[in-house]
């Protein structure tokens, strides 16, 4: 039999294939060699089987057959075959199956291994892909590793230690022994993974934390060392001495320093001290900047570094490269509440970040800006998000439409900017508005009492441009049922329609195929409102004949005199001779509140005026929310007692 | 870190290394869907983005991407100095490393990885000693002699 082809000529071969289908058919090929390689148990190849399976299975082909040769080679004496063995096992096996318990063994042999090499493969292994059981079972040899003089191995120890904490966090305790002089080595890499096994073990347990806090001397001194030192070449990024330790100390002392008066004051000065002495040329400098940054604002740190972080961040802001401005907006949105004045200094720089190319600087500018909008820049910001608006990609305009309408709602300087303001959204975004916004504005719209005609004039107008955008219709129909006389009766400043300009428009939205049921909806209750307000109730009566099965939409607004619940309301079918008109009016509900437990009840009466004594009939949706998540209830009364209609 | 990938222009993988437990399903379904993503974004963009629940750091040296998936609270711009100190360190090792290198090298590349991240995080800090563990881990394998102890006598000649 002669030996299977080597890795690099199989690979080789495979991209030569000019198909799909040709490199599939070579992949099986080889596949069926490599299983009966296997089945024969040939130690010799089993290595170069294992690693062609590997590339095979990078190109997407299936490799489970392989697992168990993986095993095979971890437990070979030759390094070679570990190597490629504990490789395959972190591809192809991961702790849901049950092969990979099978490595348990090994990997303790190989953990006490004479060679480091070996040691540092099964650290590696346990590292990566331990499981709960099998990090129980070696908990306690990665303990011992922990404590070698051999840094090599030492520094492998700790980011395994890591991973055991994170799948069993009841062994943290089993490794505090080991963390006594970890800070007082002077192998980068030990101290590294060191700051990494603290930091984990202090995010974990609020007793490690207060137990470590004793640290912050220590680590300050470290810290300072490698920022005072000269040129380390071993260390040396652009100038910046071992960056990767620096960031993880400044990070471990962030956690440390957090809700610590003590622990804050220690490191004060060092953190005032690389936050100006670093140079920011590059990105490295700029990543210990960040995470500076990052520290002061979580600890208890005085005001003055506070607003020297600020103001890091605001020069991030105007950095040329792009990451640089995405890593400032993210940290400003995060500390917009509680340094409020401070983020607010830099909302020029904020706001023209609107206009970046990048996606995600555009939506935390968005973010952002909403967040610093006030009462007294509520009309410049508005200015700058309306036109954001305008022009934005269609995934931002939904959220950006809500937060106009609730800095709307907070900051609005008065009624009519207010109404100006939604009037732009509802026709520059008005399909990406929100659902629930509609009941909202209609309701915005009937306590601004001196508004409505206003409001209706100019809801009435856009109707005429675009009958395209749903919410705006929605909201255009109900302003005019409910205030059509004002709209034809010369109160607005503009020259008013007349009565049948207005029903040609409403008619318009019921025929069109634009238009949603809903919104069929809303335009028909407008045109039975009408009905009570406008003299033309002749065509009001063909009209509603024509549509009587459409649903009613009637809203409820907090009136004192009368009330109407939200719900809809279905007439019943009439023949197209007999006019089909029905008033109601729906006193005031005996409570807002419906008791819990069903201690009580809510009435309400509604009075029916039936010229033609059809029979009622009603139904009744009801929505809600229950721990959170909606929930809509439909009922139906069938059963009114015929008195009532007769 | 969760997990890093690096795959070609045309969206072929030519290494992934995962360091959260996810079935092969899963883990074909991530790479499918993240590469596609980033493959689809512009030059000018980020380096940076969030993709489904997590933070994505990515960079594109000559014809790879190098895509690393990172924890909340990890810092976005240390990562890019973590993904170029990998390049740095195949670029070494591979002398002017390029994406052929990868393909017909990629246990090696699974190797430096190795012996610069573990569960993650970085062990090692310094270029020259991830450098100098490669080197002496593949002598120990060239030999294929169970100990070092061995290979030192075999080469320096010791008793």
């Amino acid at each position: 039999m002669p030996a299977p082809i080597r890795l690099r000529e199989l690979i080789r071969t495979i991209r030569t294939a000019r198909t799909q289908a040709e490199e599939r058919e070579m992949i099986q090929k080889e596949c069926a060699a490599i299983r009966s390689s296997f089945r024969e148990e040939d130690n010799t190849y089993r290595c170069r089987n294992v690693a062609k399976l590997l590339y095979m299975h990078m190109l997407g082909y299936p490799a489970h057959f392989g697992q168990l040769e993986c095993l095979k080679l971890i437990a070979s004496q030759k390094f070679t075959d570990k190597r490629i063995g504990y490789l395959g096992a972190m591809l192809l096996l991961d702790e849901r199956q049950d092969v990979h318990l099978l490595m348990t063994n090994c990997i303790k042999n190989d953990l006490n291994h004479s060679t480091q090499y070996v040691q540092g493969l099964a650290l590696c292994t346990l590292g990566c892909m331990g499981s709960s059981e099998m990090c129980r079972d070696l908990a306690g040899e990665v303990e011992k590793l922990l404590k070698t003089s051999n840094s090599y191995l030492r520094k492998k120890a700790a980011l395994c230690a890591v991973h055991v904490i994170r799948k069993v966090p009841e062994l943290m305790e089993m490794f505090l022994p080991a963390t006594k002089n970890l800070l007082s080595e002077k192998n980068h890499g030990v101290l590294h993974t060191s700051v990494v096994l603290l930091t984990e073990m202090c995010e974990r347990s609020p007793d490690m934390l207060a137990h470590f806090r004793k640290l912050v001397p220590q680590l300050v001194r470290i810290l300072k060392n490698l920022i005072m030192s000269g040129y380390s070449p071993e260390h040396d990024v652009s100038g910046i001495s071992d960056p990767f330790l620096q960031v993880r100390i400044l990070r471990l002392l962030r956690i440390l320093g957090r809700s610590d008066d003590d622990s804050s004051e220690a490191m004060n000065d060092i953190l005032a001290q690389v936050a100006t002495n670093t140079e920011t040329s590059k990105n490295v400098g700029n990543a210990i900047l960040y995470e500076t940054v990052l520290t002061i604002m979580d600890i208890k740190s005085e005001s003055g570094l506070r607003v020297l972080a600020i103001n890091i961040l605001g020069r991030f802001l105007l950095n040329n490269d792009k990451n640089i401005r995405y890593v400032a907006l993210t940290s400003l949105l995060k500390t917009v509440q509680t340094d409020h004045n401070a983020v607010q200094r830099h909302r020029s720089t904020i706001v023209d970040c609107l206009k970046d190319l990048d996606v995600s600087i555009k939506r935390r500018a968005m973010e952002l800006s909403f967040a610093l909008v006030n009462g007294n820049n509520i009309r410049g910001m508005m200015k700058e998000l309306l036109y954001f608006l305008d022009s934005c990609d269609p995934e931002f305009k939904a959220d950006c439409a809500s937060g106009v309408f609730l800095a709307a709602e907070k900051y609005a300087p008065s009624k009519r900017w207010h109404i100006d303001t939604i009037m732009r959204v509802l026709t520059t975004a008005g399909s990406y508005v929100r659902d629930d916004s509609v009941p909202n504005l209609i309701q915005l719209i009937t306590n601004s009492v001196e508004m409505h005609a206003y409001t209706v004039q100019r809801l009435y107008k856009a109707l005429l441009d675009d009958i395209s955008q749903q919410p705006l219709v929605q909201v255009a129909s109900w302003c005019i049922g409910e205030y059509g006389d004002l709209l034809v009766s010369g109160q607005c400043e503009e020259e008013e329609p007349i009565q049948d300009e207005v029903l040609d428009v409403l008619e318009g939205l019921l025929v069109s195929n634009l238009s949603t049921p809903v919104t069929r909806g809303y335009s028909l209750t407008a045109i039975m409102k009408l009905s009570t307000r406008f003299t033309s109730v002749n065509r009001i009566k063909k009209v509603v004949s024509i549509y009587g099965s459409t649903s009613l939409i009637l809203y409820c607004c907090n009136d004192p005199i009368s009330s109407w619940i939200s719900f809809n309301f279905h007439l019943t079918e009439c023949p197209l001779s007999v006019c089909q008109t029905f008033q109601l009016q729906l006193l005031s509900p005996s409570s807002n509140v419906v008791p819990a437990l069903n201690q009580g009840t809510v009435t309400q009466v509604i009075r029916v005026l039936n010229p033609q004594k059809q029979q009622l009939r009603m139904r009744i949706k009801l929505t809600y929310t229950l721990k959170g998540s909606p929930v809509q209830d439909l009922a139906e009364v069938n059963n009114f007692p015929p008195q009532s209609w007769q | 870190m969760q997990f890093m990938l690096l795959f070609s222009r045309q969206g072929k993988l030519r290494l992934q290394k995962w360091y959260v437990p996810l079935s092969d399903k899963e883990r074909k379904k991530i790479s499918r869907d993240l590469v596609q993503t980033i493959l689809a974004r512009k030059p000018k963009m980020c380096s940076f983005l969030e993709w489904r629940d997590l933070k994505i750091v990515y960079k594109r040296y000559a014809s790879l991407y190098f895509c690393c998936a990172v924890e909340d609270q990890d810092n976005e711009l240390i990562t890019l100095e973590i993904i170029h100190r990998y390049v740095e360190l195949l670029d070494k090792y591979f002398g002017s490393v390029c994406e052929l290198d990868i393909i017909f090298n990629f246990e090696k590349a699974y190797f430096i990885l190795d012996e610069f991240l573990l569960g993650g995080e970085a062990q090692e800090t310094s270029k020259k000693n991830v450098l100098k563990a490669i080197e002496q881990a593949d002598l120990l394998q060239e030999f294929n002699i169970g100990t070092f102890k061995e290979i030192k006598i075999f080469l320096l000649g010791e008793i």
